[in-house]
């Protein structure tokens, strides 16, 4: 590897921007590839691939060398909307599976900073709080408030980003008004599709901390298996 | 509590352009295939120095002497080359790990 490719991608790390080393097996050449980069349609969905599920690729090499692509991702994050009880098994245990937590709520006397030790605590207005934290396609946005004058404003603006999952806490009736606000306000039946409610998977959970386990393993199935 | 995963591989890939920087001969191995169950995944680093020291991990423990070996090699031709070790159930239990997996990795000198 030449010196300046190990230094430019450190830059992209730096200023989390996606990057994928393309490295040819037989010959040590290496090129590095942005989202939409590629010399062939085959070679920008093996880029695209590796980027969205964070997995190294490698070509059969059938039919040409063998290209090794690694992708260099931004972290991943966690944007949980509601510093409501869940929020705090929620971001302990995103924590632990490897997302940096935001939690976001305008609310001071929920969002303490007693209550969530070492999280990143946004008091701002949700739709302000996103803007400005600047969602990709590593976010995942989960809104807790049940309050549509919080959430709402929140779930505008992820469905109008490139999260990879966008999750609500809430029953079935609550999320089937939700949608109904959505539609009103101009989303089309693709976006309301992109909104899990309520959020997690069905595995029985009681507590706050199993539900929290059911939203993580949510998330990583949409990060993991999309 | 920090975020646990990708922190060691940008620590790995820091090191590699520190020791550089600072006029070691550095190579970096790569593991780009795995079969079978083999304990780091694709993608995982291991940075070596022309004075043997290592940062990283691509076998967990298993195979880390030979690739530093063959890396200070490759520092020394300037050329890359692709390893690949077949972990036996006898030399998996030896140090731990899981049965059967095979790895291939690249070693490539920093240049």
């Amino acid at each position: 590897m030449k010196a300046e490719t190990l230094e430019a991608i450190l830059a992209d790390i730096g200023r989390k921007r996606p990057v994928v080393l393309a490295t040819d097996l037989d010959s040590g050449a290496q090129r590095l590839l942005h989202g939409g980069d590629g010399e062939t349609e085959a070679e920008r969905a093996d880029v695209a691939r590796a980027l969205r599920v964070d997995i190294c690729v490698t070509t059969d090499g059938d039919s040409g060398p063998q290209i090794f692509y690694q992708p260099f991702n931004p972290p991943l994050r966690l944007i949980v909307v509601g510093a409501v009880h869940i929020a705090q098994p929620l971001s302990a245990i995103a924590t632990l599976a490897g997302y940096e937590v935001t939690i976001v709520d305008p609310r001071e006397s929920f969002a303490a900073a007693e209550r969530f030790p070492g999280v990143t605590l946004s008091l701002e207005w949700p739709d302000a709080a996103l803007e400005s934290i600047g969602l990709d396609q590593r976010c995942a946005v989960v809104t807790l408030t049940h309050d549509p004058k919080l959430d709402d404003p929140a779930l505008q603006v992820a469905l109008r980003s490139e999260a990879f999952f966008i999750g609500c806490l809430g029953s079935r009736k609550t999320h089937a008004a939700r949608l109904r606000r959505l539609s009103k306000a101009g989303f089309a039946d693709a976006d309301l599709e992109r909104v899990h409610g309520p959020v997690g998977l069905p595995i029985g959970s009681r507590s706050p901390a199993e539900i929290a386990v059911s939203v993580v393993a949510q998330v990583t199935q949409a990060l993991r298996k999309p | 509590m920090a975020p646990m995963p990708d922190q060691s591989e940008m620590e790995v890939l820091v090191a590699g352009r520190d020791w550089k920087a600072a006029g070691y001969g550095v190579a970096l191995a790569t593991v780009v295939k795995t079969w079978g169950s083999s304990p780091r995944p694709a993608g995982s680093h291991l940075v070596v120095r022309d004075d043997g020291s290592f940062l990283g991990s691509v076998s967990g423990g298993c195979v880390e002497g030979a690739v530093v070996e063959e890396a200070l090699g490759v520092m020394k031709a300037g050329v890359p080359k692709v390893l690949e070790f077949g972990i036996t159930h006898e030399e998996a239990w030896a140090v731990g790990l899981a049965c059967g997996g095979t790895v291939h990795i690249f070693v490539e000198p920093l240049q």
